[in-house]
């Protein structure tokens, strides 16, 4: 069975996150980059898979030299190779334009399983997936909790939860899977997988050798556009409601609710 | 790989390094730091998820997660491949130590002797056979070690045992008498090193099952601290050990001790380097959240003060601990782990920096309690509080002097050490002290301020070196072979040397980055490096004058303190400027922010 991840690197979500002059976009300096967290657990269980029924899993991420920090980690938990796509002309592309990369990417390789994490925890778009497996033209499961692949090897069965229930969709493979949290405990990278990481391959691709053209990509080639950036407001500091007795204190405070904050 | 330089044990005294010939935390390479990251994760998800378990001893929780370490390969990480291990370099080890030194003392006491002095013997003095018996199964934490050194009445004094192996009449085994107290791990470990009089005068190392009969324990130790570890009294009542279990030769038992007490010295220092950066990010975290006359604290001086110096001090430790990791790399190169040889080979290897390791230990150990202390009082009754974990490593910090040797005995070595390299030639440190002594004479302190960053700390530290030296000599010149005997002065003069190493970590590690990375990247740095060195040197000055106070009078005195005044020339910087500088780049990130991995 071989598998391919996506990967995506995102700021620590532990960052604190500062607007740039531009009002558009965040400042990249000092920031600690990590692997997007969904897609770890996509790593994970393309690992667990691979344990099971055999193969290869490949994992492929976009965007500056950087990332290649993330592929090497993919690698040290176990993954057997790495894609990187990597050029100029991709900065500042939007969702679907990274889907068509990875598309031109991915669609030489042999697969039978993609996993996406269900959205980057940078930007909360949550479209790479479903965009890849459109253009990939094999059909697409979001939010999976539970991947359940047949002895045989040929479908798959995936949980998804929904409002307290839990909803199974059937697949036939190729499928691409976007991981929730939930799937499993993606495992530490160990000494020797670390070891072993640096001599696993891991290619190089710029847009032109993906056969694509630049001109689609980067800011020029959005379909969406950022208009602006803000900081959520500042907290308003809280307030004690005052009173003598219990009963003082409740009848202000309904009266508050009511008056002030209009909720009852 | 990076080309710094082998500088001899104790040289950094007598030389003034160049920025490029230190490692620094700047020089991690990816696999270094992807090796840290691995670790912190399995510690944040591992360790501090169980932060309140692991601060009341469970022995089979520490095993089942020593068992988790071990598969990861942390356990091993410094043993051979050959016997199981990943054959680690120090740097690396030294990354997975701190980032796995955590508030939680069921973890990091077992770790610690594990991967340290409960192992270590074996790997440095171990034959082949007994490597090949017991260090795979400490690698995949099967066995739990512990090292057995301290008796009741042996603590500083320990190569004065009392404990006896009597060789059996077939010549088959020895029999063990006696009793180690404060053992750590003594409750659930399997292996212990200890250590015996062979008729009655020859110190010497034996490796001791659990499982032999006469092998006992004494009920677990009440402490102040390190709750969730195991310490008891082991006793050992006839047991028969057989003579391959002799660690080393007989009667070389102290080169064992020795040795392997070194590593574990220099161990601790990156293990509290690890402990401190977890504290700055808790007392930070408070001080953002705290509000006070109507804003939070950390905007108040007096907390930035001591943010700031809680940052400067971890600053200086970590650069002194990569710094010697290094330098072991280093002086181990070229050692092939597979030879029958190699243990002793590195043992002699690492013997030559035990003056550096005896530093990072108690500059560790001090440095760790000072910020642990700074911390509760950031929190004030809050950090007094049970349930807080600053109240719990306030408490588990104080074993670090006091254990691997205490900081007095460490204070006595660095200079006993620096003797004997002397004496026996391998530092030129009498030819050196006395070109200085006529150097003094007619030597004129320049008046003008050096042009440049960092161009005058790097002229104080450079002066320091002279000042300790002049003292050590002048010292040495008095009481000759009795020097030993007068410790005050030797403490003295310890601490000159810890602060030069300390001061010269700092700034060699700020110089290099502001050289490879620009003003604008090294600047906080830079402030820590300013801030630090502007308070140590005239630390060093003073213990100077205390030390020829001591042993001068009169017109010799006043000779010695002129050309001590000389030396010691310096124009203070606004360090409460530096101080804020630091404090107001840490608070928006909350977490110790000098390094990245």
């Amino acid at each position: 069975m071989n598998i391919v991840v996506c990967i995506k690197q995102v700021p620590d979500t532990e960052t604190q996150i500062k607007i740039a002059s531009d009002n558009k976009s965040i400042v990249t300096d000092d920031i600690k980059w990590v692997m997007n967290p969904y897609d770890e657990f996509g790593v994970e269980e393309a690992l667990r898979l691979k344990e099971k029924f055999g193969g290869e899993v490949t994992v492929v991420g976009l965007g500056p030299k950087r990332v290649t920090e993330s592929l090497r980690t993919a690698l040290a938990m176990g993954a057997d190779k790495a894609v990187l796509i990597t050029d100029d002309a991709l900065e500042g592309s939007d969702s679907l334009a990274v889907a068509k990369a990875l598309a031109a990417a991915i669609k030489d390789l042999e697969y039978d399983l993609i996993f996406t994490g269900q959205r980057g925890v940078d930007d909360d778009m949550g479209v790479a997936g479903a965009s890849l497996a459109e253009l990939l033209g094999i059909p697409h499961v979001a939010l999976a909790v539970k991947v359940e692949v047949a002895e045989d090897g040929k479908s798959v069965k995936v949980h998804r939860p929904v409002e307290g229930q839990t909803l199974v969709i059937e697949s036939g493979l190729p499928v691409l899977i976007t991981a929730q949290k939930g799937l499993n405990e993606p495992r530490y990278a160990s000494l020797p997988g670390i070891m072993k990481a640096k001599k696993k391959p891991l290619d190089e691709k710029s847009l032109s050798d993906l056969g694509l053209d630049s001109a689609q990509f980067g800011q020029e080639g959005r379909k969406v556009k950022v208009l602006e950036l803000t900081p959520p407001p500042e907290r308003a500091a809280g307030k004690i409601v005052e009173g003598e007795t219990p009963q003082e204190k409740a009848a202000e405070l309904a009266r508050l609710l009511h008056e002030e904050a209009k909720v009852i | 790989m990076a080309k710094e330089k082998l500088f001899k044990g104790g040289e950094f005294l007598i030389t003034d390094a160049l920025p490029e010939e230190i490692f620094t935390p700047e020089d991690f390479t990816s696999e270094q730091k992807m090796i840290a990251q691995s670790a912190e994760e399995f510690g944040q998800g591992e360790l501090d998820t169980r932060w309140e378990e692991l601060g009341v001893l469970d022995p089979d929780l520490i095993k089942s997660l020593l068992k988790k370490a071990a598969d990861l390969d942390f356990l091993g990480a410094e043993m051979p491949e050959i016997y199981g291990g990943a054959g680690l370099d120090k740097v690396s080890s030294s990354l997975i130590t701190e980032h796995l030194s955590r508030g939680t003392s069921g973890f990091f006491v077992s770790y610690g002797v594990q991967t340290g002095i409960g192992s270590l013997p074996l790997v440095l003095f171990g034959s082949p056979e007994q490597k090949k018996k017991y260090l795979p199964k400490l690698a995949s934490a099967e066995m739990i070690g512990a090292y057995a050194l301290t008796e009741p009445q042996h603590g500083s004094d320990a190569l004065g045992a009392e404990t006896t192996a009597v060789l059996s009449e077939d010549g088959k085994y020895y029999v063990l008498n006696g009793q180690k107290q404060f053992i750590s791990n003594a409750g659930f470990a399997d292996l212990f090193i200890t250590y015996a009089q062979v008729d009655g005068t020859q110190f010497t190392s034996f490796i001791v099952e659990r499982q032999w009969e006469g092998v006992s324990v004494d009920a677990e130790e009440e402490k102040m601290g390190v709750h969730g570890s195991s310490t008891r009294a082991v006793i050992f009542k006839d047991v028969k050990v057989p003579v391959e279990n002799v660690l080393g030769e007989v009667g070389r038992g102290h080169v064992v001790a020795l040795n392997t007490l070194n590593i574990g010295r220099y161990k601790l220092g990156a293990g509290t380097v690890g402990g401190a950066k977890l504290l700055i990010a808790e007392a930070v975290k408070y001080a953002k959240g705290r509000i006070q006359f109507g804003k939070p604290i950390c905007e108040f001086g007096l907390i930035k003060h001591k943010i700031a110096e809680m940052v400067i001090r971890t600053y200086v430790n970590e650069s002194m601990v990569y710094r010697t990791a290094r330098l072991l790399d280093l002086a181990l190169e070229g050692i092939d782990p597979t030879s029958e040889e190699a243990g002793k080979k590195t043992g002699e290897a690492l013997r030559k920096y035990a003056l550096e390791c005896s530093i990072n230990k108690v500059f560790g150990s001090e440095m760790l309690d000072f910020v642990a202390d700074e911390c509760v009082q950031i929190m004030g009754g809050y950090g007094y509080i049970k349930g807080n974990p600053v109240e719990t490593a306030y408490r588990d910090s104080r074993i670090n002097r006091i254990w691997e040797g205490t900081n007095e005995i460490n204070r006595l070595l660095i200079v006993d050490l620096l003797m004997r390299a002397g004496l026996k030639g391998e530092l030129p440190l009498l030819d050196t002290i006395k070109k200085l002594t006529e150097e003094l004479l007619t030597f004129r302190p320049s008046m003008e301020t050096a042009e440049g960053v960092l161009e005058e700390e790097r002229k104080m530290v450079s002066m320091a070196k002279k000042i300790a030296l002049l003292s050590a000599g002048a010292s040495v010149q008095k009481y000759m072979q009795k020097l030993a005997g007068e410790q005050e002065i030797v403490a003295l003069i310890a601490d000159m040397i810890i602060e030069i190493f300390a001061m010269e970590s700092a700034l060699l590690r700020a110089l290099k980055k502001l050289q490879k990375e620009g003003e604008e990247k090294a600047r906080i740095h830079v402030a820590a490096t300013r801030a630090y060195i502007n308070d140590a040197f005239p630390k060093v000055d003073l213990m100077a004058r205390q030390v020829f106070a001591a042993i001068s009078e009169g017109e010799e005195l006043r000779t010695q303190l002129m050309g001590l005044r000389k030396l010691a020339r310096y124009t203070p910087i606004n360090a409460i400027a530096l101080r804020r500088e630091i404090a107001e780049s840490i608070v928006p990130v909350a977490r110790y922010h000098l390094t990245r991995i």
